[in-house]
């Protein structure tokens, strides 16, 4: 697909949400919702997009949003999934929108009933890796090095990010994927394989935060493909939690993780010997993660 | 008639199947338990309407009652104690975001330390939460009510929880006047409220608002609530034509020319109606609706009777204070010209209200070294 075929026909947000310049969340769900609409009803649970859905009457999207509290989403899109069914609009896609907050933490005991249950709907994990609606602090989808508010400078997070894909792909759901915005056209296309699917669907998507990370907002996109290219967050799927196949490899285009580093002054208090640490870190797990390629792709 | 002996939860169970729930979703806790599991034995046998859903916690389970009821359905879910102190959260959320939902408490003591026996303040704790609450005093009560708290709600487009005592109403086997489906079904109808959550139209449903817009909601949210007496009495009327029984928020058996009169709420108030004969000339003041707070109707009965002494048994007991109901009685009552004296019985834990009790406390008289705070253990 060429840049050019896109139109701003099928978008179902509105200019003038109330996001940071620059903000990954708020174009994750511009891609999303392209992706999956017109017909979908959105729960949001507490997070930034809190804020940037806007003030009701008005809105940023042309589709129906139900805020819901902060632990709660997984439960609530599971409600709303089983009531439009009760009201007959078996068409309509559910999405849950969280952050990493409200799902790798408060969130998960709700996430992890229901994808175990194998509830009809689609989950987005909008990851910017910290509670930035609270201001930065720390949650357990922080990277190792990162200083957030609760970490301050000249602290920064111990103990490695949380692998949710792993958890998610143990309960044996149907889909889970990552996801990139460098990279929309996979992400489009992971979207539109898990619309036709049934039970329950996961999409981790890394969204950049430039106040938070301290970027600059026109770095979004190179962030983002940095984290692909520096194999901190590789692109792949997984099908009924056993197959696992990547859908980029950066063979060519493989570059130091210091350099994703550099880029983000979060980071900016982590030493060399921790960059090489954190670095055999991500090379372990790519590691590991081509093995799980590798096994599912013999097991098929 | 098709008279069965059931227990308190079975009747509640039978009210939401008869309701026609699109919906259930529930976590099991003592004293409730049985009205999860005779749901999804419902449901096993195919005698549920809709879907019964074991989630993984009570937060869940009014999540997930959450989104159902945004998108239009009928939903019910029933708890108890930990369970419903778990939900703290959600009830606020669901009565804000203007839910009607049904939800059955039965009653039981919030630990530290574990304590399975009936008092009232785990449902009592949520009163400020912006839902109805409605004490029943046995499980024909319990089937009648929770079935009319679906109209209730889907009226005030407000949650309704109603409560009994756990193990007295709970676990005790009485016959209860079930409604056959068909009959029930026609009394109650099909959900009476719009759904919020409509496909293809855009909405941003309680998101950030501001202080100001927030008044107007809570103020229309008391407001309406304030409706609630006569919208339950109105139910009762017609369900009464139906049925051949009614219910008042607030009722009084007073015997000629008694002066004092107990208040209670849920089984104490059967307890209390039972040893009337034996208490000389002392009256029951049967409270059932306690959010919205009786208050007009609660005066209209002590003037009516010209009572000069209210004994309120309390199964509860808000630290620092005292029993609830006679908290919200005094407040109630406090704007007659002809205040009667309110006195608190306090079974907080929860202890058997036994004759000796009740007589004990009438005895107490403003007279003879009044106190205004007795705990029933002292009186046994
Ligand atoms: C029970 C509860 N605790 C705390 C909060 C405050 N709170 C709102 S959003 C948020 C952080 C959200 O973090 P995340 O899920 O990562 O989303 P983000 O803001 O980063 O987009 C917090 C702590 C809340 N709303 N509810
Ligand atoms: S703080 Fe970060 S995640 Fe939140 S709106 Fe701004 S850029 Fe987006
Ligand atoms: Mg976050």
């Amino acid at each position: 697909m060429k840049i050019t075929d896109y139109t701003m026909e099928n978008e179902l947000m509105y200019s003038g949400h109330n996001a940071c310049p620059g903000c990954g969340g708020a174009l994750a769900v511009r891609y999303l919702t392209r992706a999956l609409g017109p017909n979908l009803a959105l729960a949001i649970t507490a997070s930034c997009w809190s804020i940037i859905a806007g003030a009701p009457p008005l809105t940023a999207l042309k589709c129906p949003i139900l805020h819901c509290p902060f632990p709660s989403a997984g439960a609530v899109g599971s409600g709303l999934r089983r009531g439009l069914n009760a009201k007959g609009h078996y068409d309509t896609t559910v999405v849950v929108l969280a952050g990493d907050g409200g799902t790798f933490d408060i969130g998960l005991q709700a996430l992890s009933g229901a994808a175990q249950r194998n509830e009809d709907y689609i989950f987005i994990c909008y990851d910017n890796e910290a509670y930035m609606n609270t201001g930065m602090q720390t949650s357990s989808a922080t990277p190792f090095g990162a200083r957030t508010t609760t970490r301050p400078y000249p602290l920064f997070k111990h103990g490695q990010k949380k692998d949710i894909m792993r958890i998610m792909a143990a309960h044996g759901i149907p889909y889970a994927a990552t996801a990139s915005l460098a990279f929309p056209q996979d992400m489009e296309n992971k979207l539109k394989k898990a619309q036709e699917m049934k039970g329950f669907r996961f999409m981790h998507v890394l969204s950049p935060c430039p106040p938070g990370w301290g970027t600059d907002s026109s770095d979004t996109i190179h962030l983002s493909r940095l984290a692909v290219f520096t194999n901190f967050f590789p692109l792949y799927e997984i099908i009924n939690g056993e197959q696992w196949r990547m859908t980029y490899h950066p063979e060519k285009t493989r570059t130091p993780l210091k350099e994703y580093l550099e880029a983000q002054r979060r980071f900016r208090q982590v030493d060399e010997v921790t960059i090489e640490a954190l670095q055999e870190e991500v090379d372990q797990d790519w590691e590991g993660l081509l093995k799980r390629v590798s096994t599912s792709n013999a097991e098929k | 008639m098709a008279y069965e002996l059931i227990s308190g939860c079975q009747a509640a169970a039978l009210a939401a199947q008869r309701a026609g729930v699109d919906l259930v979703a529930a976590y099991p806790i003592t004293p409730q338990t049985a009205i999860v599991e005779t749901l999804a034995s419902f449901e096993a046998q195919g005698e549920l309407k809709g879907e019964f859903v074991s989630v993984e916690s009570e937060y869940s389970a009014l999540s997930y009652c959450n989104g159902a009821v945004a998108a239009g359905a009928r939903v019910f879910t029933a708890t108890s104690s930990h369970g419903l102190a778990y939900m703290h959260e959600m009830t606020q959320w669901c009565s804000g975001a203007r839910f009607p939902i049904v939800m059955v408490n039965v009653n039981r003591t919030v630990g530290a330390p574990w304590v399975l026996d009936p008092d009232q303040g785990d449902s009592l704790s949520q009163r400020d939460t912006g839902w109805m609450q409605i004490y029943c005093a046995n499980a024909q009560e319990v089937f009648d009510i929770t079935l009319q708290a679906f109209l209730l709600s889907e009226e005030l487009l407000l949650p309704t929880m109603v409560v009994f005592d756990g193990f007295y109403i709970s676990h005790t086997y009485e016959p209860v006047d079930v409604p056959e489906m068909e009959q029930a079904r026609e009394f109650i109808g099909p959900p009476q409220f719009q759904a919020q959550v409509v496909p293809g139209i855009q909405a941003n449903l309680h998101g950030l608002s501001t202080g100001e817009a927030q008044l107007q909601l809570v103020r229309k949210r008391h407001e309406d609530m304030l409706r609630a007496p006569e919208i339950f009495a109105d139910i009762n009327n017609r369900f009464e034509k139906v049925f051949g029984r009614g219910y008042m928020p607030v009722e009084a058996v007073i015997p000629e020319g008694a002066k004092t009169a107990f208040l209670a709420a849920g089984s104490t108030a059967e307890t209390v109606r039972w040893f009337l004969p034996e208490l000389e000339s002392c009256g029951l003041i049967q409270l059932r609706m306690f959010r919205p707070f009786p208050k007009d109707e609660l005066g209209r009965i002590v003037e009516e009777h010209g009572l000069d002494r209210l004994i309120i048994v309390d199964r509860n007991c808000s630290t620092g204070t005292g029993g609830y109901f006679a908290q919200e009685t005094r407040a109630a009552l406090y704007g007659l010209n002809e205040r009667p004296v309110v006195q608190d019985l306090l079974l907080a834990g929860g202890i058997d209200l036994t004759e000796d009790i009740l007589a004990g406390a009438a005895q107490k008289s403003p007279g003879d070294g009044f106190v205004d705070l007795q705990w029933g253990v002292e009186l046994r």
